[in-house]
């Protein structure tokens, strides 16, 4: 079967343990997770947490319905990617000794929206968000600097269009 | 009632507050064992009504409130103190959700101040508990337990049940509540769907109506949600077959001639190869265990299978479904029902059943060794079953006494059969069957276990003398780990890699050390005077019965599909006497 990627949405209970809770489950159970962003959602005292899990239908059905069991998760929701908006931050020191590099390395975060957030005689720190694509497009850019740090939050999303969940 | 003290002003702590819930709840019985983190709770069970077991080891604390609550549908209450003891109840938490068992662990913590500091005795009781249970707690304020207590009980006994977990730090049991509010949490994630949907009702009505060969699969749901009489309405009204789970047992009485025994890698021939040929099963709260289907891609090849469960996950994980309805096994078979008694169920199907008591009744397993010496486990549970009534409760073990009693025993109540089947435990079958009796004093408890499974847990021999907790336990002797030696000979080369358990203990002497009544039976006929003497007695006994250490069971090798049964399959000679329910 086709391993497509999945966004899936939650909204669980902010208190603590919940996190470990939802990634104890994926270790248990065999789920290969690639990232989870969790923060505080529009309720108070309730998370949004945002899945991004790559698998067949059947491993998607079962981890969404082995979340759902999880008392204190309230909501699943398996996001569908055409429709939605996805962003992640990612912070990218890069090697930046000479002047032309320097120079280069902004050209290009300007290109992508990027902003430099740090300098230093020897780096540019980078902020660039977006999606997925965009980043890795970014990064893979930055490569041929020497990249000496690299941080991304990975993705959070929610659907386009008044639906929430 | 002290909780209405809090509100006059009477000072109360955290530890009376847990005693005045559970109470609250009606809990007459708790298993526990005491030490230093929960030392403020032990203090107010000293002069409290609530009856509290002190067992000789926490393991078996968890095993006895699992017995209790499989044994009465109840909560099962234990408690043990931080690090250590709360380790000890680890195997019976992980016992219990294997097998979907409302359970309630109280485990001390260290202070909250201390937590995370590697205190003495600590350990993150939550987190190595949360794979094995439904749900789990730490209170940090005293107000909070009453409320803890509340939702716990609602947790593990409604919708699939479970074992919750509760941390209580001590200060937490020493601190003073402010008010006592024992309304539980509002849990806006937790809704258990009990009522089918009405299409795959209808849909799974339809599929049974146009079923020439239907098989009845009930699983240890069917028990649970106390469906046994619709089951058996239901097996009537489709002329249906059941063939139950290891968990099943029970569900269905398994002297009825629609009854197959259990199906799976130890099932009886008539349920595997019926299974096999069926062109729809209904499958009732099971789980399709590996041990139950075999090599999935060969189970039930022919049929459209219908799996009704109240765990929404369960369905589709292990067998893929034709018609899955999520819900409560007693309310959808009633809605079932209410269909399929309108319906005239044509000729074929009788035909199919007739074929099928046939066919049941020419491979019956034969029970009958009265010659033989050593002792068949099978001519044991013959004189067994010769013993007791259909209420005795009976648990088992695990390994090779397990799948003999599973295969060849026959359990005709729910909740009179007790068996650890997820997680298969050694060990659990004499406590289990000590927090059994403590559920139902009335009724007689015979605990059949091996000699491997009772050493893991016969320091709790002490406890049955203290409290003169009147059970029986039957140990099979065959000084072997009888199950791992029967795969090692079938699947090993017969290289018997440390199975063999040598001489020791001698089991009547080891009983007499706790001034418990023993004896040791070697022929045929003397189980059953064992039995009656030990029963009558009205105390607990031990009788250690010396079996056949080279029996094998028939089986499915793992792997290997429902009909590759190995194995000499002996048959009754004689065919069984027609039951009075026949052709109802």
């Amino acid at each position: 079967m086709e391993l497509k990627t999945h966004i899936i949405s939650t909204v669980v209970e902010h208190k603590p343990g919940v996190l470990q809770r939802v990634s104890g489950l994926f270790t248990r159970r065999g789920f290969n997770i690639e990232s989870i962003t969790v923060g505080e959602s529009e309720t108070p005292g309730l998370a949004r947490m945002t899945i991004i899990a790559k698998g067949d239908d059947k491993l998607l059905e079962q981890l969404t319905k082995q979340l759902n069991k999880l008392i204190d998760v309230i909501k699943v929701r398996d996001l569908e990617p055409t429709n939605i908006v996805q962003r992640e931050l990612c912070l990218i020191k890069v090697h930046a000794l000479e002047e032309r590099a320097r120079s280069e390395i902004i050209q290009y975060a300007n290109i992508f929206r990027g902003r430099i957030v740090d300098v230093s005689t020897e780096t540019l720190t980078v902020e660039i968000t977006g999606d997925t694509d965009k980043i890795d497009a970014f990064i893979e850019l930055m490569t041929g600097f020497g990249i000496k740090e690299l941080a991304r939050t990975g993705p959070t999303a929610m659907s386009r269009g008044s639906k929430t969940i | 009632m002290i909780k209405d003290g809090v509100r006059k002003g009477v000072p109360m702590n955290g530890g009376q507050a847990i005693v005045q819930a559970l109470l609250d709840e009606g809990v007459e019985t708790v298993f526990g064992y005491p030490g230093g983190a929960v030392l403020p709770l032990y203090d107010v069970l000293y002069d409290s009504e609530l009856k509290h077991i002190l067992v000789r080891h926490e393991q078996c604390a968890a095993h006895a409130a699992d017995g209790y609550a499989r044994a009465s549908g109840k909560v099962g209450v234990c408690m043990a103190t931080s690090g250590p003891g709360a380790t000890n109840l680890v195997t019976g938490i992980a016992t219990a959700y294997m097998d979907s068992s409302p359970i309630i662990a109280i485990a001390g913590q260290v202070a909250t101040q201390l937590i995370g500091n590697d205190a003495f005795q600590e350990v993150d009781m939550l987190g190595i508990t949360m794979p094995i249970t439904k749900h789990s707690f730490r209170p940090n304020n005293p107000n909070d337990i009453p409320r803890i207590i509340k939702s716990s009980f609602k947790i593990a006994k409604t919708g699939r049940p479970g074992p919750v977990v509760i941390d209580l730090p001590k200060d937490i049991q020493e601190a003073e509540l402010d008010e006592y509010i024992d309304k539980p949490f509002k849990l806006p994630g937790y809704k258990p769907t009990l009522k089918g949907h009405p299409l795959q009702i209808k849909r799974a009505a339809d599929a049974i109506i146009n079923a020439k060969k239907p098989v009845i699969l009930a699983g240890g749901g069917v028990i649970i949600s106390g469906a046994s009489k619709e089951l058996k309405r239901l097996a009537k009204t489709i002329k249906a077959p059941v063939t139950t789970t290891l968990l099943g047992k029970g569900s269905f009485p398994e002297d009825h001639p629609y009854s197959l025994g259990m199906l799976g890698m130890h099932g009886r021939k008539v349920a595997n190869l019926t299974v096999n040929e069926c062109d729809c099963l209904i499958a009732i709260g099971c789980r399709f265990s590996d041990r139950t289907t075999g090599n999935i891609a060969e189970f039930a090849p022919n049929a459209k299978i219908i799996h009704i469960d109240i765990d929404p996950a369960e369905i589709g994980k292990n067998v893929e479904v034709d018609i899955p309805i999520v819900g409560d096994a007693k309310k959808v078979l009633q809605d079932i029902l209410k269909i399929l008694e309108k319906e005239d169920i044509n000729s074929q199907k009788r035909e199919w059943i007739e074929k099928t008591i046939k066919f049941r009744n020419k491979c019956m397993p034969r029970l009958s060794f009265d010659k033989e010496i050593p002792l068949k486990p099978q001519q044991v549970i013959k004189e067994i079953m010769e013993t007791i009534n259909d209420d005795t409760i009976v648990t088992t073990d695990v390994g090779q006494n397990q799948m003999w009693m599973a295969h060849f025993y026959t359990s005709k109540k729910p909740r009179r059969f007790i068996s650890s089947g997820g997680l298969g435990t050694m060990g659990f079958g004499f406590p289990a069957a000590m927090g059994a009796k403590m559920a139902l004093p009335e009724e007689d408890v015979v605990a059949v276990c091996g000699d491997g499974g009772f050493l893991m847990v016969s320091q709790d021999l002490a406890t049955l003398r203290e409290y003169d907790i009147p059970i029986t336990i039957c140990i099979m002797d065959n000084r072997h780990l009888g199950m791992v030696a029967q795969w090692q000979r079938l699947f090993y080369d017969e290289r018997m890699s440390h199975t063999y358990l040598g001489e020791v203990p001698d089991f009547v002497k080891l009983a007499e050390a706790y001034k418990i009544d023993a004896e040791k039976v070697e022929k045929p006929g003397e189980v059953k005077e064992a039995l009656k003497r030990a029963i009558k007695s009205g105390g607990p006994t031990i009788i250690d019965i010396v079996i056949d250490p080279m029996e094998i069971l028939p089986m499915v090798p793992p792997g290997c599909g429902l009909t590759e049964i190995v194995g000499e399959y002996k048959v009754e000679s004689e065919p069984i006497k027609k039951g009075k329910v026949e052709g109802e």
